[in-house]
């Protein structure tokens, strides 16, 4: 019998005479027999822990796309950067691993006081004064900055820049089911947001994203000057790592920053969890979604912190709550802070830098190749989309072959046509580098790309 | 009994270490120290001029951190020390399922075969992945009862949503626009803030005097407008929903739907299927029934189960076996579309699956016999101290009551609350549900033992004790933490939420 319960059957024999029952299913008799189980649960007995591991290895060993086997250059948002032995050590804790959301904070100064500095790393590289204590990441982080702007000016459309990821877009239409927004999409030229051809009279937000997720990176202050001429709230995604030497999202004029936060200290991890960045200005503070942590003071005058401004919050606003939001990613939030406190004011620059050089220096050689051509011409950061003569998913297929992941086919994320993408969406390939990639597996990438192209 | 107590959870106490303040990260800084060490590269490398136009420049340095690796080892590891958590004592919050999480799950979450592949790498590469997925998504469905599942949501209020979404879905489909969401008033606030964003309108239900659903004020709200109701089975009071067929047929007979807010599936793990008692829609925490830590406040995931005839409209790209044994992404044809950036919280879906393996149908239902068991040995154990709120047969959880000592002592359940974790006990939860008067809601759950149980019951004891004598001395409680009761009025008036609005002179 394997499984983690802690009584002998002598003590549920007391527990039960002490309650004046003689069997468990006593304890049940109360329930209709009706809707009762009555030959258990359709699934195996259980297993011992080593038998469950060997399952579990038929699973891993068929996931062939594994970053300690094939040489990663696939971002679209999931960046492969280093985590350090200290960062997985920390952020690894029980203490931090094993805590329940901070009601009690007495004994949560640990969780609470992280997230506190988290929320002013995230304040600084946003450059907006009021950050939350983290989302479930950057999709969901977009659906509430949306409920934001409704919130501040109660109006329903949502201008979105097809700049910005085609799954945090999918997922702000399908919140909008519920919520009635009109989502509008900007398309892209040359991979820079056509503003000028939307109508954005009575938008309620403005969206687009720094760099775009094909990596482009767009002048903002037409997005801000549209914003400010319809009263529109201005919401910028941004890359976190980029924050670190681009101009930040309250530098362009942002009300709204979200971003992915995985890129700090988080694994690729198929996706989640991850973490969701936000932060606002000060206007929009009342209706901040989710949870904030203050500083005060305990009653003998120690600091102390404490989530606050909780009358937003739905266990207590309910059906007026500013969003639904109970469990976030703190512990994605934490890891961000450990990960940065590692990296500090100089590491973050030098990751960013040396992301932008891989990425330039593999670019260039690229360009090199027949059959390949840049999607856009304008300047980009970490990331770049080229165009190939043939199906990018089948190139992808045969470069993994030879151990490279060549990285994201975009018509896997936008599931068919989009318009960011002017044509022959299904030819284009997402690719990234970042600093964990040397220049030999650089030159590699360019060798086997060039042999799956037939070149 | 009594004497052969050992208080397991008194252990939590001890490493709560220091009651200075831990400086801030940024209060460690001093310029010019570094941690960080990144790979030789050989990269050209190009200027931040070549690479960057002027116009995407910041003209300023963003100010991170600049601490020595031993710096900060120290201040992480001391604030870990001022945080309680379950590895280190019971955490008999109700409602929240803080039960042990077994090591050997996250070891399975740790295994590079997981959790280096990236998310938008090609279906052929993460074969894997899919397969655990559909895995997964069928292991739920035995243990629901229901015909399929999305495992994208991130976290119960995720799922509500999700399931909201899909039963608006489901309605519009039949040409069918209804307005209003039933409620019972005893139910989680994420109901009611899910149901504002899923466009709908809330219609709460109130409970009879024993402390569940009032059928035939159920029967008077329900109408030809009403899209559904959400419920919790049992109840927030923990306490089973015994009539729960004849509510089913009532929605039902109207055409609404009937949600299952999964928050206490806990307690009723191969004893009672959400879909065997009528629900069209259940939403799971994972963090909560099936072990995944919790991380402070998150991750979490909330997969959501439907019944057939809303599988069509379930959010996708979904893992999906393929007639000829392989895996793919499949959208299903009326799906709602993504409720997430990628395919959901996956290193807490491979942990909720071995979690399920390790236990099987067999584990999984002592799972909850032992958790109802120890709820009700709790409930029993302090009738004379705080009594419960209905004292009858609970299920996972009991609803207790401090108003006796609330009106002789003038001892508030916060008190007690407090007054716990200066004994090594992290507090129940309090003042929930809104209609239980000084709500003390302890969950024990079924990974604690005897002696913990009876050395927290006695701990209880003490502080009513102290109610009677020294009344004053608990509205004061905690003492021995590493914070006291803090000021949280202050907090929220001068709202300071980093390091740049504190003032530090």
């Amino acid at each position: 019998m394997a499984d983690y319960l802690p009584h002998t059957p002598d003590e549920v024999g007391q527990m039960l005479s002490f309650l004046g029952m003689d069997s468990l299913e006593q304890l049940f008799a109360h329930i209709p027999a009706a809707v009762r189980v009555s030959q258990g649960l359709d699934l195996l007995e259980g297993m011992s822990e080593p038998d469950v591991a060997a399952v579990f290895r038929q699973y891993t060993s068929a996931n062939l796309a594994q970053a300690t086997e094939m040489t990663c250059f696939a971002g679209a948002g999931v960046y492969d950067h280093e985590v350090p032995a200290v960062v997985k050590m920390l952020a690894g804790r029980s203490e931090f691993v094993t805590a329940y959301t901070p009601y009690q904070p007495e004994v949560a100064q640990g969780v609470l006081q992280a997230i506190f500095e988290y929320q002013t790393l995230i304040s600084r590289l946003s450059g907006l004064p009021i950050p939350n204590a983290s989302l479930y990441d950057a999709a969901t982080a977009l659906v509430e900055a949306l409920n934001m702007a409704h919130g501040a000016n109660a109006r329903q459309k949502m201008v979105i820049s097809t700049g910005v990821h085609p799954h945090w877009r999918a997922v702000a239409k399908t919140f909008a089911i519920g919520t009635g927004h009109e989502i509008v999409e900007v398309g892209l030229k040359d991979g820079v947001t056509d503003w000028g051809s939307v109508d954005a009279s009575n938008a309620a937000a403005i969206v687009a994203a720094y760099p775009n997720y094909l990596g482009v990176m767009e002048d903002m202050t037409s997005a801000k000057e549209m914003a400010l001429a319809h009263d529109a709230l201005f919401i910028l995604g941004a890359d976190p790592v980029a924050a670190g030497v681009l101009k930040t999202a309250g530098q362009w004029g942002a009300d709204v920053f979200i971003g992915e936060g995985q890129p700090f200290g988080t694994p690729l991890a198929f996706g989640g969890p991850f973490l969701g960045l936000f932060a606002c200005s000060n206007d929009q503070v009342r209706r901040l979604p989710g949870r904030i942590v203050g500083e005060t003071v305990d009653s003998n005058q120690r600091r102390s912190f404490v989530t606050t401004l909780r009358a937003r919050e739905q266990d207590i606003r309910r059906e007026k709550a500013t969003s639904n939001v109970c469990t976030n990613q703190t512990l994605m939030a934490v890891t961000a802070a450990i990960q940065l406190g590692w990296l500090g004011t100089f590491g973050l620059r030098e990751v960013a830098i040396r992301c932008a050089q891989g990425a330039h220096y593999l670019h260039d050689e690229l360009m090199k190749i027949d059959g390949v051509t840049t999607v856009s011409s304008q300047p980009f950061f970490r990331e770049f989309a080229i165009r190939l003569t043939s199906n990018a998913s089948s190139v992808l297929k045969s470069m993994a072959d030879d151990g490279v992941l060549g990285g994201v086919a975009v018509a896997a994320l936008t599931f068919g046509d989009d318009s960011s993408i002017a044509h022959d969406i299904e030819n284009v390939l997402l690719v990234t580098v970042t600093e964990r990639r040397t220049k030999e597996e650089i030159d590699r990438y360019v060798e086997v790309l060039r042999k799956a192209v037939g070149e | 009994m009594t004497k052969r107590a050992q208080p397991g959870g008194r252990a939590a106490s001890a490493p709560l270490l220091g009651h200075g303040t831990e400086p801030t990260l940024f209060e460690l800084s001093v310029p010019g120290r570094s941690s960080y060490q990144l790979r030789t590269t050989g990269v050209p490398a190009t200027t931040f001029e070549q690479l960057v136009p002027l116009v995407h420049r910041n003209p300023d340095v963003v100010a991170i951190a600049e601490v020595s690796e031993r710096d900060l080892v120290g201040h992480f590891t001391r604030l870990s020390h001022r945080q309680f958590a379950v590895d280190l004592g019971m955490y008999p919050l109700g409602s929240c399922t803080m039960k042990y999480n077994p090591k050997f799950c996250d070891a399975i979450a740790a295994d590079p075969g997981l959790n280096t592949v990236h998310p938008g790498a090609p279906a052929a590469l993460t074969q894997g992945w899919l397969e655990l997925l559909t895995t997964l998504e069928a292991r739920l469905c035995a243990i629901t009862g229901m015909a399929g599942a999305t495992l994208q949501p991130a976290a119960g209020a995720a799922g509500e949503l999700t399931g909201l979404l899909l039963m608006r879905a489901f309605h519009s489909a039949n040409g069918d626009a209804r307005k209003r969401i039933l409620i019972p008033d005893s139910a989680h606030g994420t109901n009611p803030a899910s149901v504002t964003l899923g466009g709908y309108e809330v219609t709460t239900i109130p409970s009879n005097d024993r402390g569940l659903v009032d059928l035939e004020k159920l029967k008077a709200a329900l109408g030809p407008d009403v899209a559904g109701i959400m419920l919790t089975n049992p109840n927030t009071l923990g306490l089973f929903e015994e009539e729960i067929t004849e509510i089913a047929t009532a929605v039902h007979d109207v055409g609404g739907l009937l949600y299952y807010d999964g928050a206490n599936l806990n307690a009723i793990l191969g004893v009672v299927r959400p879909g065997d008692m009528g629900f069209d829609i259940v939403h799971m925490n994972l963090h909560k029934t099936f072990a995944t830590p919790h991380g402070g406040g998150g991750p979490g995931a909330g997969p959501v189960a439907v019944s057939k005839r809303l599988l069509d409209f379930l959010p996708g790209p979904k893992a999906t076996r393929l007639d000829d044994g392989s895996f793919d992404w499949v959208k299903p044809v009326q799906s709602i579309g993504r409720v997430h950036g990628w395919h959901g919280n996956a290193m807490v879906l491979a942990r909720a699956l071995a979690y399920i393996d390790v236990h099987g149908g067999d584990g999984l239902t002592r799972v909850a016999q032992y958790a109802v068991l120890n709820a009700n040995w709790l409930r029993h154990r302090l009738r004379e101290t705080l009594p419960a709120a209905h004292d009858r047969v609970c299920m996972h959880e009991c609803v207790l009551t401090a108003s006796t000592l609330k009106t002789k002592y003038g001892v508030r359940g916060l008190d007690v609350a407090k007054a716990l974790l200066e004994e090594g006990f992290h507090s129940p939860t309090v003042y929930f549900p809104l209609i239980v008067e000084e709500a003390l809601m302890f969950e024990p759950t079924e990974t604690e033992s005897l002696q913990t149980l009876e050395a927290l019951a006695e701990a209880l004891e003490r502080i009513a004790q102290r109610a009677i004598n020294d009344p004053e001395a608990l509205r004061h409680a905690p003492q021995t933490t590493p914070v006291s009761r803090v000021d949280e009025a202050r907090a929220a008036r001068h709202l300071i939420p980093t390091e740049d609005a504190a003032d530090r002179s």
